[in-house]
């Protein structure tokens, strides 16, 4: 696909994992990412995958954690609320070390808030979301080609490390429409990587079990250990961010998906007005971009971090900078998007001008 | 170029499609576009609302917080937006349903007897591609032929007869103004 | 010469069980083990464990296995059966996993005609977590969490889940039995086999209701238990056929009166 189509963030998210290969999708309903399962209802069919609308969100997860563990790409999305309900599934896929990938297109809460954008679910996502000691790679698109290419990269990763992965994106991302360019050709489930823990046939081979447990003293302890060193792995290689204008910048700017994009246009402004400004824009949320940071804490004296929430991410960026640079905040939460003169307010505040 | 415009009216106006069909135009003039719709709770009959943003340079920010134009199909449109609008901006009215005047004076104002003029096409339904087509000819954001080569994309299931009406409707608004 | 007329099934793996004395889950292992080996489909099972006291299921089963969150067999079933159409699929559950916590997924997987087995282990009582009160705990019977004994004005009544499912129209199978008696034991695996027979014949949803014994947590030996299962169980949960592909429409109310199980035998 080379021509340009204008698309949902939420559809190319959908035709996105299609093409990634996946061929098993199980959801429930909930606003602002109906399209996902709308468009999985229609089109999964055609590339003979199965489309399931569970009960809930907790068989929905749980489905996928089946067919998963049977050799499928799967996918399963939702909006906080539910995210909050495939949690408990999300915690035995981590422990049973199943790839998995899924989408939270974010609206206002805490409870059944409203269905405006927020990024309120940013400690969820990047803490494991669930019981137990685990991550999971959490990915930020801020546009909808980013929509559309990311869960390439995501099966990609989820396989590679035999983990969960997922796309945090605001309902602005999942609901706007933008020109988008597939970069990747669809992929043939047949050429996936082989996995040697997938459960079906045992002709020729030992019996499999797939599970989260281990009551043995010490054990899981082990195995707990194991994870961890894939997730400092993981930390060590796949981390991704965007950087813009950080050349000589007295004032750099934190953010991620719909906060980014305005505060990326708040730049400009800050120029005219005679002011450096940049943007870091973390792209994996986890693995967080803890080192660039702490580069940048070295050189610039003002980070300020925008999040559609109370304030989250800057959490993470006060832990990376570990007191070298003044972090400041400012935070629009449960469905209230920034507008860039507010942003553009705060910078000049910061920097007295 | 930069336009952030808001599109505005009652639920089943069409306010959404036209907005996706300027998204589309502005794509196919390979200008930098995107489109965000209000996506409440109600299904019909409610207020309905969409931002469009087409620009000759990458859109950063696809929020429209003070836009360059406001389409006002129905008067609550009127009074919710009039604030927002940039000084200098510009409103569309579609004055068939909107008898209220705005009150800024640092605005510009193009009254189209949208609904009339549709009426006289044959339906009421192509009175939001009037308002776009006078909005195309005065703002000169996207040409009216990409709007026209546009709309069999977006209204996928329309039929020959609707497509023309609809293409009509784009070029009697453009007269308009 | 000897002749061998016993051996163990290799539908179990060689790991000891360690289920209490007079539990009903040893005899229960090793008949669905036992029909998976005379059916030949060893080799393309993949079971479900639950959580519970036969979580431990995933050693014991000589065949792939998964271990899912609580009641969220039939959930994960349904993933699998329908990415491996060719493997045999069953989830093996205890009455608080099926019909408490993963009633929900129980429920649909039934409505949507999955075609997957359930074994449903129902001994009245959260065997693991120590003796609390199950969905299916009797009227007046007592368990750490009732402990005057079950009070319908506090706690309820009882479900009787084939009786339950056999008001949707989807499920192919459904019976239930017991494993106090010999004989009843001997019916119970020709049950299970049907119920597998059904989903290798892509008949949909069926579902066993093994009416267990827990003489640790319900107080009693061995022979009590067997006892309890007979006069106190059977009667509030009787036994039989409630939806079975293989007969003419059977009204609801005849299977439920009916007792005794007639079982048709021309698959053995």
């Amino acid at each position: 696909m080379t021509e340009r189509i204008l698309m949902k963030g939420n559809e190319a998210l959908a035709e996105g994992a299609v093409r990634a290969g996946c061929r098993f999708f199980a959801g429930y309903p909930i606003t602002p990412q109906n399209e996902i399962p709308e468009y999985m209802s229609w089109r999964l069919p055609e590339v003979g995958g199965t489309f399931i609308q569970a009960e809930s969100e907790v068989a929905a997860i749980n489905m996928i954690f089946g067919a998963s563990a049977c050799g499928a790409r799967v996918m399963t999305s939702s909006s906080g609320p539910g995210i909050s309900l495939k949690q408990e599934g999300i915690s035995y896929i981590a422990g049973a070390e199943i790839p998995i990938f899924y989408a939270d297109i974010m609206r206002g809460g805490p409870g059944l808030g409203n269905i405006a954008p927020a990024q309120g679910d940013y400690f969820q996502a990047t803490r494991g979301g669930g019981h137990g000691d685990y991550r999971v790679i959490v990915f930020a698109p801020n546009s909808v080609i980013e929509m559309g290419n990311f869960p390439r990269i995501c099966y990609e990763l989820a396989d590679k490390y035999r983990m969960p992965s997922m796309i945090l994106a605001d309902g602005l991302l999942g609901q706007m429409m933008e020109p988008i360019v597939y970069d990747f050709e669809p992929i043939d489930p047949k050429d996936f990587p082989e996995k040697d823990y997938l459960l079906g046939c045992t002709e020729g081979r030992e019996r499999r079990v797939v599970r989260s447990y281990d009551l043995r003293p010490g054990y899981l302890e082990k195995n707990t250990l194991k994870l961890e060193k894939k997730f400092k792995s993981i930390e060590e290689n796949e981390v991704r961010y965007d950087d813009t204008n950080m050349e000589g910048a007295d004032l750099v700017m934190v953010a991620f998906g719909t906060a980014s994009r305005v505060c990326k246009s708040a730049i400009p402004l800050a120029k005219e007005a005679g002011m450096k400004v940049g943007l870091l824009r973390p792209i994996t949320l986890w693995p967080f971009p803890m080192k660039v940071l702490r580069q940048i804490a070295d050189e610039v004296e003002h980070i300020l971090v925008v999040e559609m929430n109370i304030g989250q991410m800057v959490e993470d960026v006060k832990l990376a900078v570990e007191g070298k640079s003044q972090v400041h905040f400012y935070g629009r939460p449960s469905g209230s998007v920034p507008v860039t003169e507010e942003i553009f307010e705060q910078v000049k505040m910061i920097l007295k001008k | 170029m930069y336009q952030g415009v808001i599109m505005s009216g009652f639920g089943g106006q069409g306010i959404v499609s036209a907005g996706i069909l300027l998204a589309n135009a502005g794509m196919i003039e390979d200008k930098y576009v995107t489109f965000f719709p209000a996506y409440g709770a109600e299904m019909r009959g409610g207020t309905a609302n969409c931002s469009v943003v087409v620009s000759s340079e990458e859109v950063s920010s696809p929020v429209v917080a003070r836009p360059d134009t406001v389409i006002v199909m129905n008067e609550p449109s009127l009074h919710r937006f009039e604030s927002q609008l940039k000084p200098g901006g510009l409103m569309l009215i579609n004055s068939s349903l909107v008898a209220a005047k705005p009150k800024r004076e640092d605005i510009e104002i193009v009254f189209v007897d949208a609904n009339t003029i549709a009426e006289k096409i044959g339906t009421l339904k192509v009175a939001n591609m009037v308002m776009l087509g006078a909005y195309s000819k005065k703002t000169g954001a996207v040409n009216v032929d990409s709007l026209i080569k546009s709309l069999p994309k977006v209204y996928k299931k329309a039929k020959e007869d609707m497509l023309k009406k609809n293409q009509e409707a784009l070029r009697k608004g453009m007269e308009e103004v | 010469m000897e002749k061998k007329v016993f051996k163990r099934t290799g539908g179990l793996t060689d790991i000891p069980m360690r289920y209490c004395p007079g539990c009903g889950h040893g005899i229960i292992h090793r008949l669905v083990a036992e029909v998976i080996e005379e059916l030949g489909v060893q080799k393309r099972t993949i079971g479900i464990a639950p959580v519970g006291c036969s979580v431990f299921a995933d050693e014991y089963f000589n065949c792939d296995m998964i271990q899912p969150p609580h009641g969220r067999g039939p959930a994960v079933a349904t993933g699998m059966k329908r990415i491996r159409p060719d493997c045999v699929v069953f989830s093996y559950q205890g009455d608080g996993d099926l019909a408490s916590i993963g009633m929900a997924e129980t429920v649909h997987a039934a409505a949507r005609a999955e075609n997957i087995t359930i074994i449903f282990v129902n001994n009245a009582i959260y065997g693991m977590t120590g003796g609390q009160m199950a969905p299916t705990t009797l009227i007046g019977m007592k368990s750490t969490t009732s402990p005057f004994g079950r009070d319908v004005k506090r706690a309820g009544y009882p479900i009787r889940m084939c009786e339950f499912l056999a008001a949707l129209d989807a499920p192919g199978y459904l019976v239930r039995v017991s494993v106090h008696k010999p004989a009843n034991v001997m019916k119970a695996k020709k049950a299970v086999k049907k119920a597998f027979q059904v989903q290798m014949e892509g008949l949909g949803f069926s579902m066993v209701e093994i009416i267990s014994q827990c003489p640790t947590d319900w107080f009693l030996t061995p022979l009590q238990a067997v006892e309890y299962v007979e006069k106190q169980m059977i009667p509030y949960y009787p036994l039989g056929e409630y939806k079975t592909p293989f007969k003419k429409e059977e009204g609801k109310k005849e299977a439920k009166d009916k007792i005794e199980v007639e079982f048709r035998t021309d698959f053995n």
